[in-house]
């Protein structure tokens, strides 16, 4: 048993998402082939693999808005197979999704973008005010709240994108390529979000990439809060393995790596070293 | 894939989504505040062409059809003329063709961007039914706004007939307002403002429908505007034809 399978942050035991032996084709097009993997309670895992390799498939299937041709995918221990519109808009509350360009609603400003689940639930008003605000805090973007979406560059889109997918707390978020098309910078402002979620929200999450330097940084840093409440991103140690990140490697629809960062480094497979490389 | 197969499969997306739409309407939320806004933007933002195009068709009515009437000496019967026609055909279709042109095409658009961009799917993650908050409001909408813009279409193009057979022909207005009371009847009216509730369903559930399954990003955000237009039209020109003679039918008690 390695470490990373023994590793449990809640002293849970069931995971926060598993898949079992999952298929999905579009017509004649498969897209997962006998995909099988979980993600553990509190654990954030990179998903790996080139453009159309089922990454994003991965995430809808999660949210219930794909179904499998077969096996079947549990969030939070409940199997989503029988599920009915009303069962998934249940499960959906526990989850937060971070869509790849934001997909923020244009017709709504920031505030009602983030307030935006709140509102439907008909929470008063005052509540959700604070709310949205301690959401704009934590992705850095309180100035912006009046703004419209049209007015944001990129990278703060998808920063009030994760904002509004923190609103209410979910246990569980999803990361559809969050850094994608982002400078360097912004980039890694996106992974530390995803590191504090991990590391001080106890969030589990699915992050989505083709980007190497985001595993990089997941998987190496970890965030920590200070005696005045502020927050310090400490570097692992050489010898200290962050247990609570896994990477996933997909290709053609089929899972050809699951373990640690390291093990993915050091991997023999011809078609992971040219991820990881580039050539 | 060849059209009739690719007809069902339209049917099918159509129905499904009307099936949603009647299933939001019985649970809660209810989005009353997104019904107004919709009657809002579709009902008053028609009014203008909507008036136009009623005024002006009665103008033009009364132009083309006063000389023949003339020719057989039937000229005070110029206001039924214009009543009948507008009241029973060209005030419906023609609000209807409008409102598919100027409202089909936005709804379809606005959905249609939104699906592009993922909207529907952040909708549909933050537990919203897409169907409900935006397909309900907009076809509810519709489906009350158009019978009013008909009427509004009616009056006025009684009104510019009223006014080209006084100004162009010299009839006298009197005439002209005693020959449309005594050429409409309650069954006119009636079938007058019913077809133009079937033609906002027809028009808001086709386009929604288009908007929804929009695929393949900014042009096919074009090529569902164009078919919601398109397709909403066509089917408002043939079903006006069966529902003309189905009341028709109706009004006159020989069903058959």
């Amino acid at each position: 048993m390695t470490p990373e399978s023994s590793y449990n942050l809640n002293g849970n035991s069931t995971p926060a998402i598993e898949f079992r032996d999952v298929y999905l084709a579009f017509d004649d097009q498969v897209i997962l082939e006998g995909v099988n993997f979980s993600v553990k309670r509190g654990e954030t895992k990179l998903v790996l693999g080139g453009s159309g390799t089922g990454k994003s498939t991965v995430i809808k299937l999660i949210l219930g808005l794909l179904r499998p041709d077969a096996g079947s995918v549990i969030v939070d221990g409940e199997d989503l197979s029988d599920f009915d519109d009303e069962d998934l808009r249940r499960i959906r509350k526990k989850i937060g999704m971070v869509f790849q360009e934001g997909a923020l609603f244009d017709s709504l400003s920031v505030y009602e973008n983030v307030a935006y689940r709140l509102t439907e639930e008909k929470v008063p008003a005052d509540e959700i005010e604070h709310e949205v605000r301690r959401m704009l805090q934590f992705v850095d973007l309180e100035d912006a709240i009046d703004k419209m979406p049209a007015e944001l560059s990129g990278g703060m889109r998808r920063r009030v994108g994760i904002a509004r997918a923190l609103v209410g707390n979910p246990s569980i978020v999803l990361f559809d390529e969050p850094t994608a098309g982002l400078d360097p910078p912004t980039a890694r402002t996106i992974c530390e979000l995803a590191i504090k979620l991990r590391d001080l929200e106890e969030v589990s999450s699915i992050f989505v990439t083709h980007e190497m330097n985001n595993l990089e940084y997941l998987s190496s840093e970890y965030a920590i809060v200070d005696n005045n409440g502020n927050v310090h991103f400490e570097e692992d140690g050489e010898f200290l393995c962050m247990l609570n990140t896994g990477a996933l490697m997909l290709k053609d629809g089929e899972i050809i790596f699951d373990g640690s960062d390291r093990a993915l480094l050091a991997a023999d497979d011809p078609y992971i070293r040219r991820f990881i490389r580039g050539k | 894939m060849n059209p009739f197969t690719r007809f069902l499969f339209e049917l099918q997306g159509v129905t499904d989504l009307f099936v949603r739409v009647v299933r939001g309407l019985t649970k809660k939320p209810r989005y009353f505040d997104e019904i107004i806004r919709q009657l809002d933007l579709i009902g008053v933002g028609s009014a203008g062409i909507v008036i136009l195009t009623g005024f002006f068709t009665g103008g033009v009515l009364i132009l083309q059809a006063y000389p023949t009437l003339q020719y057989y000496g039937a000229q005070s019967n110029a206001g039924q003329g214009v009543a009948t026609s507008l009241i029973r055909e060209l005030g419906p279709v023609l609000s209807a063709l409008m409102v598919a042109g100027r409202v089909g095409s936005a709804i379809s658009a606005e959905l249609g961007s939104m699906v592009v961009s993922q909207q529907i799917e952040a909708m549909r993650a933050l537990g919203t039914s897409p169907a409900r908050k935006l397909v309900t409001p907009r076809l509810v909408a519709l489906i009350i706004a158009l019978p009013l813009l008909t009427v509004a279409a009616d009056l006025f193009g009684l009104i510019g007939g009223g006014l080209v057979a006084n100004l162009v022909y010299g009839l006298d207005t009197t005439v002209y307002v005693t020959s449309v009371r005594v050429g409409v009847s309650i069954n006119d009216l009636l079938g007058g403002i019913f077809k133009p509730v079937v033609f906002g369903f027809i028009i808001g559930i086709v386009s929604c429908h288009k908007g929804l399954s929009t695929t393949g990003g900014t042009v096919g955000v074009g090529r569902s505007t164009t078919s919601a237009v398109v397709v909403s039209s066509v089917w408002v020109i043939i079903v006006d034809f069966f529902l003309s003679k189905i009341l028709q039918q109706f009004f006159t008690g020989t069903m058959f």
